[in-house]
């Protein structure tokens, strides 16, 4: 304990307790760091919501929107569409949508979306994030259609749902949307309606 | 004038231990006389690093974070010489990453990595590691499609960790905590210019420090244990009456004057490329890249630049799920397990002899097979993600592990290696 007149445990105590402190002061100190690459106040308001007008959408067409910066797809599907999505839900990962956070809970059905009609999507593989391919026609790879990813071939239905044995995870995201009426679709807003 | 000259190194060297270093460092520290081509790639990479600081510190004068792409195109067009000094930044930094595998692979060849040269090799794989980061945060910066589309991908991996590794950032905004650790990357919801200029502060000020400080260590440490040699033999074991390994030449002035050849070719090849193939085409410097960043239109094919095409393709070819673990997942942990991997190799590596020159034939050929098996994973890595390149990279793959994790360990088993001689071969001074 006692070595030539040095109390080596209470030194030993302080030397803990200094470096305690000092490390808590360090882990405070480090917040304003951390904290500042988070958004900006200007960025968190660029992200507001986005109107589009889909009274002018032909069956089978698609358009293509911007909000936050990523790409948000409305596709009015034809009944063709629409019919072949029951048949496909033997080859995909996940054909309830069960993965919560890749729907609102009004876009979870079997059409994945407010009006059967209309599909709305973002844009974005979930796989890494590339932009993926319409493919409104059947192809070799899409027997009834579909979105096909160009980065890692990763392939989904016309509800955005994913096929198995592919990179992707999980089904395209559904974004917060509502209809404002029967022509206007907000996106990033449930101020609409969202039944129906 | 000689008298003023000493009397002044005298005076400093009181005062800091100058010529003592340049001793130990230069003149007085013995590397193997038998050093032969392989060993040209740890000073040409020196060179590449002063060539990046130095034409990176003059590229600030001019770039832009909030106009990346049109001030590139600035630098192109309008600033004097402004092309040539780009050009050699971004030949520069494949250049970088060709000599550092070389010398990598000079590593692995004569067993580089076995004790007492541990530290060395593991401050060697830091530098390799904030290489990467550096040569990502770069690429970002032209704010080219390519940059965009590249930094979305390299970003969304964050959004695979499962759980919160920043502290005092919250998923109250987003809906997985994957999500708020990518847009705190980002600092945004989308790339933006808060993320070019996170990442110019990064590219240009964080990074190098760390990498500066990391090749001192990285030599420190070497000058320390001292160099291996293609025969992997110990020279220090054999020291002559003075103390001085007996197969050992001085660095000052025999490898400094042996090397100096050795950069001015290197120098020679640059200049070819840097003047007649600047995109090295395609590969250097990418074709979608010279249109600016659009988040509205995916490029045909996303492909990394080729010195992180290995990884990639692992991250490609990873497409099972288990344990409860998403592909995506799997496919971060098989990326970032490569790499901790080689962290590991002075620890894999159990053979007794250092050098392949005198490991059996099994250790001979499953190295160079590696080494094959490497060179495929980057050329697949920038391949489009087709059905038999899926299948070569799931192989390329699973080979990479086993080599590393079993067959390193346990190959000295099943093999007779030839006898290490006692001194040097081959060197002739």
């Amino acid at each position: 304990m006692n070595k030539d007149g040095v109390n080596t445990s209470r030194r030993t105590f302080l030397i803990g307790l200094t470096s305690a402190i000092g490390a808590v002061g360090a882990v405070g100190a480090a917040v304003p760091f951390v904290q500042s690459w988070q958004p900006s106040a200007r960025a968190r308001n660029a992200g507001a919501p986005v109107k589009i007008d889909i009274s002018k959408l032909d069956l089978g067409q698609r358009v293509v929107e911007e909000w936050r910066g990523q790409p948000v797809w409305v596709v009015r599907r034809t009944n063709d569409m629409l019919n072949a999505l029951p048949k496909l839900d033997g080859t995909l990962k996940d054909p309830d949508s069960s993965v919560e956070s890749q729907q609102p809970g009004y876009a979870r059905n079997e059409w994945r979306s407010i009006k059967k009609e209309y599909l709305v999507l973002i844009g974005t593989c979930t796989h890494l994030g590339c932009s993926p391919k319409y493919e409104e026609q059947p192809t070799v790879d899409l027997k009834f259609g579909g979105f096909l990813c160009p980065c890692h071939g990763s392939k989904f239905d016309m509800a955005g749902r994913v096929y198995k044995d592919v990179p992707a995870p999980t089904n395209l995201v559904v974004p917060p949307h509502s209809y404002l009426s029967d022509a206007v679709i907000i996106i990033g807003s449930e101020e609409g309606e969202t039944k129906a | 004038m000689m008298g003023r000259v000493n009397r002044l190194i005298d005076w400093v060297d009181a005062r800091l231990p100058v010529v003592d270093a340049y001793r130990r460092h230069m003149s007085e520290y013995y590397a193997p006389k038998n050093f032969n081509f392989w060993y040209y790639f740890g000073v040409l990479s020196l060179v590449v690093l002063i060539n990046q600081l130095l034409t990176g510190i003059w590229l600030t004068m001019f770039y832009t974070p909030s106009d990346g792409f049109g001030s590139v195109a600035y630098i192109m067009n309008d600033v004097s010489w402004g092309w040539l000094i780009r050009y050699m930044h971004a030949v520069g930094a494949s250049a970088f990453f060709a000599v550092v595998y070389i010398h990598m692979f000079r590593g692995l060849m004569y067993g580089s990595y076995k004790p007492p040269r541990e530290l060395v090799w593991v401050f060697g794989m830091l530098i390799y590691l904030a290489l990467m980061a550096e040569g990502f945060l770069g690429y970002v910066l032209p704010w080219g499609n390519m940059s965009y589309w590249g930094a979305q991908v390299i970003i969304s991996l964050a959004g695979a960790i499962p759980f919160d590794v920043v502290p005092f950032i919250s998923a109250n905004e987003a809906k997985e905590i994957g999500d708020a650790l990518t847009t705190w990357v980002r600092g945004d919801y989308l790339l933006s210019t808060a993320t070019v200029n996170k990442f110019f502060a990064l590219h240009v000020v964080a990074i190098p420090i760390v990498l500066l400080a990391l090749v001192v260590l990285h030599i420190l440490a070497l000058h320390e244990v001292g160099s291996n040699n293609p025969d992997g033999v110990d020279i220090k074991a054999n020291k002559d009456e003075n103390g001085i390994p007996r197969d050992g030449i001085p660095f000052h002035p025999y490898y400094t004057v042996k090397d100096l050849p050795g950069v001015i070719v290197f120098l020679m090849i640059f200049a070819v490329v840097v003047f007649f193939f600047p995109d090295g085409g395609g590969y250097l410097l990418e074709k979608p890249n010279f249109e600016p960043a659009n988040a509205l239109k995916t490029p045909e094919h996303i492909a990394p630049v080729w010195y992180y095409g290995p990884y990639y393709a692992m991250l490609r070819a990873t497409t099972i799920e288990f344990l409860g673990m998403s592909s995506k997942a799997w496919g971060l942990i098989a990326m970032a397990g490569a790499i901790v991997t080689l962290f590991l190799l002075p620890w894999l590596d159990r053979h007794p002899v250092r050098s392949v020159r005198y490991r059996g034939w099994l250790s001979k050929a499953f190295m160079m097979l590696f080494a094959a098996d490497f060179l495929m994973l980057g050329w697949l890595g920038t391949e489009p993600a087709e059905a038999i390149y899926k299948t070569m990279a799931q192989f390329g793959t699973v080979y990479y592990f086993v080599y590393l994790w079993l067959i390193l360990p346990l190959v000295h088993r099943f093999e007779t290696s030839r006898p290490v001689p006692e001194r040097v071969t081959g060197g002739r001074h």
